[in-house]
This record gives structure tokens, C-alpha cells and sequence, in this order.
């Protein structure tokens, strides 16, 4: 499978934990633009591992190491000051961590607070308010804008974090089992706005829910023990998957 | 049937500890009521004088409030600029690392050093320098106390303080580093006002400490009885006021030393009753 003009790449990307031993072997990818791309794998098969690394994350936890090239935009973002990476590649973690301290509305521009930007009151409504439409959020809220962000229901507060990470119109949006601490309702909602949020954005999902990477990704990886085993559309890996470890996997036979 | 004397046994020993608790309160009540009710209470806690002569005995506790409170939030504030690196150091920076443990094991060590041997450096080594900047002649007062206290209570305000800082959940900071923040971003804005008020109390259960500390404050405020009114200012303490005192003391004078005790008290009750209830609200 040949992905033209590519917005992320991943060449030959290791990271590990401990010396010596990687959680994520060598993996090369291309990452389709204003696609969803889901990776998916048993646990522990270092699915998590290489997202984090595509915004840094890895660097806050000085033992783990990212080797290869990732390369967004054409720029190698291991080389890149890690603050403008993050601001590229905004993220979405497994359970919704809205900013306690802080209103919805402060919460949802935390990203501009938080780099020290500050920007006129009307920017910074308008900013809110389209961010929250994007995800569906603002007929809910728009009369309880300052209140705490953690008085809502785990599915409007992972809205909530979603909207905050696309404030900062991000190139990607990589998400960490995004809906896996949500009810099937909410999950939902949540699945709905990515396929709506794909016609701006970039979507890169990790998941463990099979179903949900066949409803809503465009392409899948599937990972094991660290490599990367198959890595094309989605409907031809559920229909037709070339490796036998991906068909025993996503006919339950493992994992 | 062993498990029933077991909980009677235990029973028991609660029990005994709250009546202890309640007999101590009882005697500071009833120890306090002559001089209480011979000047009255706002009359007592209002009044600067100290006079013990026989013929004209009045006793006022002011002098000695002010005292206390004076040098315990100048002790508060003299600590703050160190504990709260420390804080953050062994919460923040290195946490879960040695040299965090090692860092806050030292600390913790200056927790247990007598308050006796506090008073004896202050005494002998850091009265001279007080002398020697020329913030009075002798060394003894308000701002020679309140520096030792300030040393004295910084394990408490920061291991404690640390240890709210350190409860900030990884995904909290994790999501602010994901928005491009840097550190010292992440600290200002998501760690600090999440720990907050849990750093807000470790300050007040400090501050409790120095109110009620005695023998080191003793030993360096000079025990003069007058409302002290600068840092350079001798004075005493309610605590000090006690320790001086309470030896030759007899009738009114004693009552009076005994209602200051119970007025201490309560100030130190409420102010950790006041800290207890954040952190409660915390959980």
C-alpha cells in the first residue's frame, strides 16, 4: 500500500524502555492527511508507545529512548523543540484529564494560557466557541462556560479535552484509547465527531476495540511484541488480512 | 470470645485517652476561672500589663498573643522561600528519585533535633550575628526567634507540601506538556493550583507548630513583658510567658499563666482544625 503525500512518517522507529530491550521495533509507516489511521494490538504491544513518541511525550521520563525519524511535515520532529511539537501533534489520553482548576472556558484555551499567549477577549470567544462546536459541546455548555470543566459527565469532559487539543489546530490529533474509561453512548458521540473532525484534521487512534477501528478508521496498523505486522486499509486488513497473526488477532483468537 | 476482649481492650484504652483529654481541658478551664472572672475575659486578653506587685497584681495576655503570633507568622513567611523548593524538588523535579529521598531524609532529620538544641545555637552561634548586624545590642527578640522558629518548622511545611505536590496525577501534567507547555509552565499552572490548597495547609499545620513551640523561643526572645511593636523588640510568648513564670507562681498570677494556656490552646486547636478540614475536603 503506497500512501501519497504523506503527512506523518515513521522511519524505522525504535523506543525503549530499558537499554537494550525495545517495546517498538523498527517501525516505518506513512500516515495518510485528513484520514483516520487506527493501531490497534494486544496489550503491551507498544501500541501506546509509538504514539507517544510522535508528540515527545516519552522525553518527560528520562530512562525511555526514541530512535529512528519521525518526520512530520517533511521535519523531523526528533530534532524539532519539543514544545512546537506538541503544539503540532495535540493529544487525546484514555481518561478525560480536564484541568481541575480551571473553567470550561479556560480549559478549552488552556494551550494558549499554558504557552503564555495571550489573545484579545474576542479572539479568545471565538476560539472557544468554535473549538467546543467542533465537538459537539457547545449547545451543552454555552450557559455553563465558566464553570469547573470537572463537573461534566466523562464523555463531555473527554469533548472537553478534545476541543482543548484542537484549539491549538494541531497538524495531527493523536488519540490514546480515547473512549476506553467511556459507556457505549458516549463512545458514540465520540466515534461520530472523529468522522466528522477528519475532514480538517489527522486522526491517529489507538484502540483495542476492533469494532471501533473497523467503524470509523479509514486505515489500520496492527502491532505485536513491537513490530509493526500489517499496515493498510481498513477494509481490506478486516476483509482480507495478508498476515496470519493479524487474522488470528482480529478473529479472536488472541490478544 | 477473644475477639470480644480484644475490642473491649481497645475500647478501653480510647476511652482512657479521651477522658485524659477532657480532664486536661477541664483543668485549664478551672485553673483559668480566677483570673477570667477577676478581670474578665476581653478585659484579660486586651490588656498589655504585666504587673506581679503584690499590692496592685493585674495581668493582661495581649503583650504575649501578639508575641506569638507575631513571630510565628514571620516564622510562616521567613520559611516559605525555602521550604517550598524543597517541596517541589523532592515533589516535582525528582521524585520517586535517591537523591529526592535523600534530600527529604535530611530535612526530616532537622524535625527531630531537639527543640533545646535549637535554642542552644541560636543562642551561641546565631545571636552573635543578630548582634553583629546591629538589629539590637543583646541579640534577643522578635526577629531572632522567628528565623530559628522558620529553620525549625521547614520539615514540616515541606515534606508535607511536597507530598500534595507529588499527589498532582501524572495525567494532569501529561496533558499540559501535550499543549506545548514548558516546566516551569506546567508548575505555574496545573501543578501549583492543584496542589494548592493542600500546600496551603501544610503551611497553616506549620504554623501551628511555631505557635506552640516553647523552649527554643525562650531561649532567644529576651522574656520581657511589653507589647512588642518591631522585629528588633524583645517580648514573650505565650508559650515563653509560661515557661518563665510558671515556677513562682501562685493565685491570681497562676490562674492567669493557666488561662493563657488555654488561650494557646484554642488558638492552636482551631488553626489545625482549620488546616484538617482542607486536606479533608481534599480527599
Amino acid at each position: 500500500m503506497v500512501i501519497t503525500n504523506p503527512i506523518l512518517q515513521l522511519k524505522k522507529v525504535s523506543i525503549s524502555y530499558t537499554p537494550g530491550k525495545n517495546a517498538v521495533e523498527e517501525v516505518s509507516a506513512d500516515i495518510a492527511e485528513k484520514k483516520i489511521t487506527a493501531i490497534m494490538g494486544p496489550s503491551g504491544c507498544g501500541k501506546s508507545t509509538l504514539l507517544r513518541a510522535i508528540n515527545r511525550m516519552h522525553e518527560l521520563y528520562p530512562d525511555i529512548k526514541t530512535m529512528g525519524e519521525i518526520l512530520l511535515n517533511g521535519k523531523n520532529i526528533l530534532k524539532t523543540n519539543p514544545m512546537e511539537v506538541r503544539r503540532m501533534a495535540g493529544m487525546v489520553f484514555q481518561r478525560p484529564n480536564p484541568f481541575p482548576t480551571m473553567s470550561i472556558y479556560d480549559n478549552v484555551i488552556a494551550g494558549y494560557k499554558l504557552n503564555g499567549i495571550t489573545l484579545p477577549k474576542q479572539e479568545k470567544d471565538q476560539l472557544v466557541e468554535e473549538s467546543l462546536k467542533n465537538v459537539g459541546l457547545w449547545d451543552e455548555v454555552k450557559d455553563s462556560l465558566f464553570k469547573k470543566g470537572t463537573f461534566l459527565s466523562g464523555g463531555q469532559q473527554q469533548r472537553l479535552c478534545i476541543a482543548r487539543a484542537l484549539s491549538l489546530k494541531p497538524k495531527v490529533l493523536l488519540m490514546d484509547e480515547p473512549t476506553s474509561a467511556l459507556d457505549p453512548i458516549a463512545t458514540n458521540r465520540i466515534e461520530e465527531l472523529l468522522l466528522d473532525l477528519k475532514n480538517e484534521f489527522t486522526i491517529l487512534i489507538v484502540t483495542h476495540n476492533m469494532s471501533q477501528a473497523a467503524r470509523i478508521s479509514d486505515y489500520s496498523m496492527f502491532m505485536y511484541l513491537g513490530h509493526l505486522i500489517e499496515y493498510d486499509e481498513t477494509q481490506k486488513m478486516f476483509t482480507n488480512p495478508s498476515d496470519k497473526r493479524t487474522e488470528e488477532y482480529l478473529t479472536g483468537q488472541f490478544g | 470470645m477473644r475477639d470480644l476482649i480484644f475490642k473491649r481492650l481497645l475500647s478501653v484504652c480510647c476511652i482512657l485517652i479521651l477522658l485524659i483529654s477532657a480532664g486536661m481541658i477541664y483543668s485549664l478551664v478551672s485553673g483559668s476561672i480566677p483570673a477570667l472572672s477577676h478581670y474578665g475575659f476581653f478585659q484579660f486578653i486586651g490588656s498589655t500589663e504585666w504587673d506581679p506587685h503584690p499590692e496592685r497584681e493585674t495581668y493582661g495576655a495581649l503583650s504575649f498573643i501578639v508575641g506569638t503570633l507575631l513571630t510565628s507568622f514571620l516564622a510562616l513567611i521567613f520559611c516559605i522561600p525555602f521550604s517550598l523548593p524543597v517541596a517541589l524538588f523532592t515533589g516535582e523535579f525528582f521524585r520517586g528519585k535517591k537523591i529526592a529521598t535523600f534530600i527529604s531524609s535530611i530535612i526530616d532529620l532537622l524535625a527531630g533535633i531537639p527543640s533545646i538544641v535549637y535554642g542552644l545555637w541560636g543562642f551561641y552561634t546565631f545571636r552573635p550575628i543578630i548582634i553583629e548586624m546591629g538589629v539590637n545590642s543583646q541579640g534577643f527578640g522578635v526577629l531572632t526567634s522567628s528565623i530559628i522558629l522558620a529553620i525549625m518548622i521547614i520539615p514540616y511545611a515541606s515534606s508535607l507540601s511536597g507530598e500534595f505536590i507529588s499527589m498532582v496525577p501524572n495525567e494532569l501534567k501529561e496533558a499540559a506538556y501535550s499543549l506545548g507547555a514548558t516546566r516551569y509552565e506546567v508548575i505555574r499552572t496545573v501543578t501549583f493550583p492543584t496542589a494548592g490548597s493542600g500546600v496551603f495547609a501544610s503551611y497553616i499545620l506549620a504554623l501551628g507548630r511555631a505557635l506552640g513551640e516553647t523552649m527554643a523561643v525562650t531561649m532567644l526572645i529576651g522574656n520581657t513583658n511589653n507589647l512588642p511593636t518591631s522585629l528588633a523588640d524583645t517580648g514573650n510568648t505565650m508559650a515563653s510567658i509560661i515557661a518563665n513564670q510558671f515556677g513562682e507562681a501562685d493565685g491570681l498570677k497562676l490562674s492567669s499563666l493557666i488561662a493563657i494556656g488555654l488561650l494557646l490552646f484554642l488558638i492552636t486547636a482551631i488553626i489545625n482544625l482549620i488546616a484538617k478540614l482542607i486536606i479533608k475536603k481534599l480527599n
